[in-house]
């Protein structure tokens, strides 16, 4: 059958440009004109030519942020992955608790990013936190506001805790979508537990886990509010994650050219790992058959 | 309405005209040949004439930035090397 071709369909879509252009295409031109230009106020700016790119990409601090922005995402992805895909397997497929789990695995995700840090803030504090004043009790020296490792495990915790069950969630939706026959099949051969995840199980999930994987990078290399929220980039440097020097260097030092020239990288970085992560998404399938 | 906010410069407002030109390009360039002539290139994968052109802007990006950090401010060459890159992208990929 030939399709037919209509290009003044493409006219439908200029809403969407329209709005498009306003929230995100402007403010992003205004970034660029931004970063080669130096202001002290006013609406009065300097011309500085590429000077913050190169003291951006020659900036310790820079660089420090982006390693622990990698490392971070690395454990996030190496923790939640596995449980996730572990929760899902574990969770009913039939009767009343399948929506007790669903709704008990969308409560953390409903919650507001500051309120996941404030929670977490005093659930870990020392005096009147169910976790710090247990630890404390149990004889542990946990303190996140002046130990970086106490810091880092509990930003770990609790991302592990608001966002694991979204990978929980797209792996059920795989899961579910497989037809019992597959299972029958697989009881017929004999095959084991091992088996049937790894030849049924996990080839039906490889499109939700990739999605799930990709969902949960860059959500973890933007990571703003909670560690924000809970040690306010502390102690020292150490829990500084890209995002927050960024609102460190535009609003608590007001250095708008450095920033934008910040922002314009990370953003770059962010955009090339998300073509990455798509392109592997969109091609997978696709060389397998 | 005034734009003075979004602090234009003659060479930012250049490279975004330039980027309109090429979008603007691909467009026509779809009107006369439509169907983004998808081929499979030495990435091993399907891609368009708009997947090329965004690998073109992407590594030109990375290309002016890692100059930029290891030679110096003069882009010159950096943007010599991109054309060149674009051009083999639009050849091989």
């Amino acid at each position: 059958m030939n399709k037919t071709l209509n290009n003044k369909a493409w006219f439908m879509v200029l809403p969407v440009l329209v709005l498009v252009a306003f929230s995100a295409v402007i403010p992003l031109m205004t970034v660029v004109n931004y970063s080669v230009q130096d202001t002290f106020g006013s609406n009065v700016f300097f011309w500085a030519g590429t000077e913050w790119f190169q003291e951006i990409l020659a900036s310790d601090r820079f660089w420090a942020a982006m390693g622990r922005n990698l490392v971070f995402s690395a454990i996030i992805l190496a923790i939640e992955v596995p449980l996730g895909i572990f929760i899902a397997l574990n969770m009913p497929r039939k009767g009343w608790g399948v929506p007790v789990c669903l709704v008990l695995m969308a409560l953390p995700l409903l919650i507001p990013f500051n309120v996941v840090g404030t929670i977490w803030q005093v659930f870990g504090r020392i005096d009147i936190g169910l976790l710090g004043h247990t630890l404390a009790e149990l004889g542990v020296n946990y303190n996140y506001v002046n130990n970086p490792v106490h810091a880092w495990v509990t930003i770990i915790l609790m991302d592990v805790w608001h966002w694991t069950s979204l990978v929980v969630l797209l792996c059920y939706a795989g899961l579910v979508s497989i037809p019992d026959a597959y299972y029958q099949a697989a009881k017929i051969d004999g095959a084991s537990r091992w088996a049937v995840f790894r030849y049924i199980q996990l080839p039906k999930m490889h499109r939700v886990l990739l999605i799930a994987i990709l969902l949960r990078f860059m959500d973890s290399f933007m990571i703003y509010t909670e560690p924000f929220v809970l040690t306010g980039g502390g102690p020292g440097n150490t829990t500084t994650f890209l995002s927050i020097d960024l609102v460190k260097l535009a609003i608590g030092e007001f250095n708008l050219g450095e920033a934008a020239a910040m922002s314009i990288i990370y953003f770059l970085i962010i955009l090339v790992m998300s073509w990455v992560f798509y392109t592997v998404m969109t091609n997978y399938g696709t060389e397998r058959r | 309405m005034s734009l003075s906010w979004m602090a234009w410069t003659w060479p930012t407002a250049t490279f975004f005209i330039v980027i309109a030109l090429l979008l603007i390009s691909m467009g026509v360039w779809e009107y006369f040949s439509p169907g983004g002539h998808p081929r499979v290139g030495i990435l091993r994968f399907e891609t368009t004439r708009g997947d090329r052109l965004f690998v073109s802007l992407l590594g030109s990006a990375f290309i002016h930035l890692a100059w930029l950090g290891l030679v110096g401010p003069n882009l010159w060459w950096a943007l010599a090397l991109s054309i060149v890159y674009a051009i083999g992208v639009f050849r091989l990929v």
